[in-house]
């Protein structure tokens, strides 16, 4: 039931705590969204739970095959769009499965093209794709889509929303964007303060109800300015 | 077409300043000398037989260094330790001017071939190495990572990443050291040769014979500019993938 289990988490990188006893659990086939100022921890939370960071104290318990999407594409500029996604297969069946998942992410027309002929969602579209060959129990997803403009965004929600309903994973998506954790998620935790805590965490059908503005306010968004501040990305 | 003037003018200029008598033949030799001097040595063979010469030498020279290059690049280039124990000698021997080695090559090893092709080596092997070095080091440490959070092995982290990654870099230095190379063979077969497209360049010399010294300045800068163009060719071919102004 448990997918990820954080506990007691400690990381500091040069004498500075990031993290002092976190705690956070992930349940399977949740979709998790962490909002939090930049510099407030959110890849480096998803870079433990992937093994890229060891934690200086507490535990990482990860239940499952992980898939790993970077904020930029990462994608071998010497690969084409299949040889990128087919890098991370390692049996047959995982071969296989790479036209699969090409299609999946709507990249077929575009197998055989290099890195460099790729758009930018074209691009983030292939990093998904190799993250699912392996159809990971566990998605990570460190701002996929923070680089790509708003409509192009859009497209890529809905995509990636309809894949982790396809593939039941568990998805842990760090975002900047409200409308987007709010559209995605089951649940949003918002990271805050030195060393970094979760200041507020919201479920989606929860009693009391998922609250936008307790939200805004927990990434310290004043909301007595007026209504312009409501609907801002952060 | 304003490229071909210059070119054009000089030839013309040769042309006229030969005809005209203006200069000696000992001095600068007329195109058509040069033309009938190059016909005469490929009837009888010997032009075939010096390019060959001077080609090979080349051609062994520039594979000993590349291998070598890759040997020492690739150690260096992989970890700390070995990079501490290659790099600072290697950098001491290449602030050496390399044609300074030249007595020292020829008292060990006579004035034959092994001498000649060592040189050659010598002057290939610097650019090579210090590229492979400097493409493994500037490795984008984001793949790197790719590759760790896909569990890759160390073969294929090697094969599939770091060598792609550092093509691009070792092409441009075997470039640059093809090219020594060529400088390199000029010197090795001024100093003695009795084969060789430098040789022709003394021989000529010695009998004041600018049709031939000019016929074999022609070979090599033929020569030259036929292995550079391979290369890039090569390079082009292997590294077109690279997002770069020219790709
Ligand atoms: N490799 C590292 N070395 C030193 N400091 C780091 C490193 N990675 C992250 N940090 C620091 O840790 C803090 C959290 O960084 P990060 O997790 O990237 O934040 P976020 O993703 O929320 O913007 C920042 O202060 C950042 O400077
Ligand atoms: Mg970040």
């Amino acid at each position: 039931m448990i997918a990820v289990a954080l506990a007691g988490l400690r990381k500091a990188f040069g004498g500075h705590d990031v993290f002092a006893g976190l705690e956070l659990t992930v349940l399977e086939r949740e979709t998790l969204a962490i909002l939090g100022p930049s510099g407030s921890g959110k890849s480096t939370l998803l870079r433990c739970i992937a093994g890229l960071e060891t934690p200086d104290e507490g535990s990482v318990a990860v239940n499952g095959e992980v898939g790993y999407v970077f904020q930029e594409p990462r994608l071998f500029p010497w690969l084409d769009v299949e040889g990128n996604v087919a890098f991370a297969a390692r049996t047959p069946q995982e071969r296989a499965r790479v036209a699969e998942v090409i299609e999946l992410v709507g990249l077929t027309g575009a197998a055989k093209r290099l890195p460099k002929q790729l758009s930018g969602g074209m691009a983030q579209r292939a990093g998904l794709a190799r993250a699912l060959v392996r159809n990971p129990k566990i998605l990570l997803l460190d701002e996929p889509l923070a680089a790509l403009d708003a409509l192009k965004r859009l497209e890529l929600q809905a995509a990636i929303r309809d894949i982790v309903r396809l593939t039941h994973a568990t998805a842990v998506l760090v975002t900047h964007d409200v409308n987007e954790a709010l559209y995605l998620a089951d649940r949003v935790v918002v990271l805050g303060g030195h060393p970094a805590t979760i200041v507020q965490s919201q479920v989606r059908n929860g009693v009391p109800p998922i609250d936008r503005d307790e939200i805004l306010r927990a990434l310290g968004v004043r909301l007595d300015a007026g209504e312009s501040a409501r609907g801002e990305a952060i | 077409m304003v490229r071909f003037v210059l070119p054009v003018a000089l030839v013309a200029l040769w042309f006229a300043s030969t005809a005209a008598g203006w200069v000696k033949p000992y001095q600068l030799a007329s195109p058509g000398a040069v033309a009938s001097e190059l016909g005469t040595l490929f009837a009888s063979g010997q032009l075939q037989s010096d390019v060959w010469a001077s080609v090979e030498r080349v051609a062994i020279g520039f594979a000993c260094a590349f291998v070598l290059a890759l040997v020492l690049g690739s150690l260096a280039g992989s970890t700390r330790a070995a990079r501490l124990a290659i790099d600072p000698t290697l950098q001491a021997i290449r602030a050496v001017p390399s044609l300074a080695w030249v007595p020292l090559i020829l008292i060990w090893l006579g004035i034959g071939e092994p001498a000649k092709i060592v040189l050659v080596a010598i002057g290939a092997f610097f650019p090579i190495y210090v590229s492979i070095v400097s493409g493994i080091e500037g490795i984008d440490r984001k793949l790197l990572e790719v590759a760790r959070v896909l569990d890759t092995g160390r073969l294929k982290l090697i094969a599939q990443v770091m060598v792609p990654a550092t093509l691009p870099q070792l092409l441009i230095g075997a470039r640059l050291g093809l090219t020594q190379a060529w400088l390199f063979l000029v010197a090795a077969e001024l100093l003695a040769a009795s084969r060789g497209l430098g040789f022709l360049l003394t021989d000529g010399q010695q009998l004041s014979r600018t049709d031939e010294v000019l016929v074999a300045i022609l070979l090599f800068a033929l020569c030259g500019k036929l292995t550079d163009m391979g290369m890039y060719a090569l390079e082009r071919r292997l590294t077109g993938w690279a997002d770069t102004a020219t790709a």
